[in-house]
Formats: structure tokens, sequence, C-alpha cells
């Protein structure tokens, strides 16, 4: 049977992309100077991933072995190129923000990672949710860096989220340190990088800090439960006196 | 897998799989690229309309601005002047009062196409950036929606500002840059004043009948 709640965590957290396996960095770097960039870039690589996943276990069965991996980036680029030309032709706006970037995920080393050790040996439905679960990652991990960077390097977050999803969700854009003139350093590529390694850190951080506890936990139900057994012996015994 | 002969491990499946994919990709594109051209042409003839409003005002002129064209293929710098660079007319009652056209500059990542509209007596009623591929939150500030930078063109024409004041500051010019991206204004400067001096050279023929009225 397969666990969806065990692909979810995978994808999110205990097997994120960027984080853990530390696939995609080149994008990521890339576009990460605000959090909006970042979102969209994220939802655009999520499509991808979805629908190659998608068409790649629908495929897996034809596919040999020996040409795989020329037929999974056939697959990818075609998938990104319908993609790119659906959104200029219909939602020209959102292109007009994000078509520099699209062309960029085919190069997108975690979807061939996702094509060939997930959906080429998983039927539809897991494969589509670890498309689906793994781009939520990418995506959170990439608003975190493009958050952080954008609070410290131009005291904005979520700039010209308007442009990205529509009028309505103006109210995303903040300017959070008023007269903030900015630090240059972590919208270069430079500040990129050490943003990244601080994000890897704290989350290395909070899953060893889950680990200790999840440790003194189980030291401690390992001595609830060696007292009880004296409490047994105890009262055992206080029947044989 | 022993034993039985498996069709995928005959040498002849891979290329015609790989062939077969290629061919359905291929396919798919082309209805695809068919079933979204003429969508993509109307949708950038938008573009061009609402970059055109841009530096020409609605209330500047009265024409269609995309009817009223005059092409030239006299050489400009990075633009595709071969296949000719066309200028957009503004008239207000007949009278040609502005033309528009697009330059391109050479960014730090690029080229960077820039809508300009000079008035028919060759000061600049309006610049802005359309397309470029500069370093968001650095040379992103060419375009309007960032800063308020591109604006300071407006007004101003090759007899009020000499060749070396159309420079950046840095370069003993009048332009700001911005700090920490300097290629991508001395880029735009450039281009524009490369425009104004195209404007001067071909005036009589970018204005038609109109240059000698003024």
């Amino acid at each position: 049977m397969t666990d969806y709640k065990q692909i979810m965590r995978d994808g999110i957290w205990d097997n994120n992309v960027v984080m853990v396996q530390m696939l995609a960095l080149c994008p990521l770097l890339a576009v990460t100077s605000t959090a909006t960039n970042g979102l969209g870039m994220g939802l655009a690589t999520t499509a991808v991933m979805l629908t190659s996943n998608i068409v790649v276990s629908a495929l897996r069965n034809i596919i040999s072995q020996e040409v795989r991996i020329p037929v999974f980036i056939l697959l990818i680029a075609t998938i990104v190129t319908l993609i790119d030309l659906g959104m200029n032709a219909f939602m020209h706006d959102l292109h007009k923000v994000l078509g520099l970037f699209i062309p960029l995920i085919v190069t997108n080393c975690c979807i061939l990672a996702r094509a060939e050790s997930f959906a080429s040996r998983q039927s539809l439905l897991p494969s589509a949710m670890d498309g689906l679960m793994m781009g939520a990652g990418f995506t959170l991990a990439l608003v975190v860096l493009g958050g952080v960077r954008e609070i410290i390097g131009s005291g904005t977050l979520f700039a010209n989220a308007a442009l990205l999803l529509g009028d309505s969700f103006s109210f995303l854009d903040m300017q959070l340190l008023d007269h903030y003139r900015g630090f240059l350093l972590m919208v270069l590529p430079s500040g990129g990088f050490l943003a990244l390694g601080f994000l890897l850190a704290g989350k290395s951080w909070l899953d060893h800090r889950q680990a200790d506890r999840a440790l003194v936990a189980a030291k401690a139900a390992r001595i609830a439960a060696i007292n009880a057994m004296d409490d047994e012996d105890d009262l055992a015994g206080g029947d044989r006196t | 897998m022993s034993g039985s002969v498996d069709i995928k491990q005959k040498m002849a499946y891979h290329p015609l799989l790989l062939g077969g994919i290629a061919l359905i990709a291929g396919a798919m594109l082309v209805f695809a690229d068919a079933g979204t051209r003429d969508q993509i042409a109307e949708r950038q003839a938008e573009d061009l309309r609402a970059s055109l409003t841009q530096v020409v005002a609605d209330h500047e002129h009265d024409n269609k601005l995309l009817e009223d064209t005059v092409v030239l293929h006299a050489p400009l710098e990075f633009s595709d002047y071969e296949n000719g660079i066309t200028f957009y007319r503004a008239r207000l009652q007949g009278k040609v009062v502005a033309v528009s056209f697009q330059v391109i500059a050479m960014g730090y990542s690029g080229a960077i196409n820039i809508m300009m509209s000079v008035r028919s007596n060759g000061s600049i009623m309006g610049v802005r950036v359309i397309s470029h591929a500069e370093t968001p939150g650095l040379g992103d500030k060419i375009e309007v929606a960032k800063s308020t930078w591109i604006d300071h063109f407006s007004g101003l024409s090759l007899e009020e500002q000499s060749s070396a004041q159309w420079a950046v500051k840095k370069d003993g010019g009048a332009f700001d840059q911005f700090s920490g991206a300097t290629i991508t204004p001395r880029a735009v400067v450039r281009a524009v004043h490369k425009g104004l001096l195209y404007f001067k050279a071909h005036r009589a023929e970018i204005l038609g009948e109109d240059a000698t009225d003024d």
C-alpha cells in the first residue's frame, strides 16, 4: 500500500529537494532575490514536476532502461515548452513576470531526479502526489529564502505580488522597514549562498532538536516502564510476604 | 528475465522508442505552436500598443499609432535594422507631434528593449523599458515600476545636453547610476542618446511631409 502521508512528509520536509537533496540550487539562487519571484518559480516548477511525473509514470512500462534518460529529458523539455507557450498565449501578464524563468525549468535536475527515482517505478497516483509534494517543498524553500533575502536586502516582503497573483493579492506586498537603504549583499548571489547556508543549518537544528526530544521522551518512557515493572515486583513481593 | 525474449531487450526497440516519443513530442509542439501563435501575436501587439501609450499619452495624439508608421533601414546600434526600424507617428489634427521607436541597449545580461518617443522638435517625450533581463534588485531600477529614474529623460534633447553629458555620473555625465549596477544605466543612456542622434540624422524621412513645418 502506498503511504501518501509519507510522500507528503518526504516532499515537504524529510526529503526536501533543496534542504535535504541539495538539488536545484542553481535556479534557487538565481531567482530568490524576492519572495514573489521565488513563489512564481516554485509554482511553475511544481506544475512541470506534477505533469512530468504523471507522464513518466504513465509511460513507465514502455520506456526501456537503456534510453530512459533521453526520453525523460525529451518529455520534460516538451512539457516546459508547452507550458511556456500556453502561458504566453492565455496568461500573458503572468508570463511577462515568469517568462524568464520558465525555460530554466528544463535544466532543473530535481525534475529529472523525481522522474528517475520515483515516477518511473510507481503508479500514477503516488507519482502525481510525489510531484506535487516535491514541488510544494521546493516552493517552500524558494519562498523562505526569497523572503529572508528580500527583507534583509531591500526591506520589503512580497514586493510586486500583485503582478504575479493578481490585484486581489496586493495586500501581501509589504514595506517592512521604512527608509531602509537596503543591504546589497543579500540581493547578490553571494547573499543567496549565505542565506541558503543559514537555512540548511536552521533545518538541521530543528531536526536535531526533534530527534533529541524524541530520545528524551523514549528515555522517560523506558524509565517509567522500568519503574512500573519495579512497582509490580514490589506488589508481587508484597504478596509473597 | 532470462529465457523469454523481452521486446524491450531487442536492439531496435531503443531507437524506435526514442524516435517515437520524439515524433509525438514534436507533433504536440507543432500543434501547440499553431494553436497559440495567433494568440501570442495578438498579445504582443497589445503589449506594443501598451508600451506606445506609455511614451505617448492618449491626449497627445488623435490617430492610430500602429497604423501610421515609417520603416527605416539605416544602421542603428544593436537594432535589427536590416529588417527595418519602425517609427510610429503620433499626429494631432494631422500634424506629426512625435514619433515613437524602439532602441536596444546591451545591458549586464543581454538586450534591454527600450521604447522612446521624440517630439518633432527633437526633445524626448518619454522613455520606457519594455523588457530586460537585468539583475533583480540592482539593474531593474530602469523599470518605471521600480524607480522614477527613467523619467529623467523626459524633456531632454541633444541641444540641451552635450554629448559628454549623455553618460552616467561615474563617467562624467548627467545621469545617476544605481548602487551596484553601473553597466545597466550606462547602456540605457547610451542607447537613448544613439536614438536621439538617429532621429536627428533621419528627421526628414521620419517626419515625412511635416519636416519643414517647424
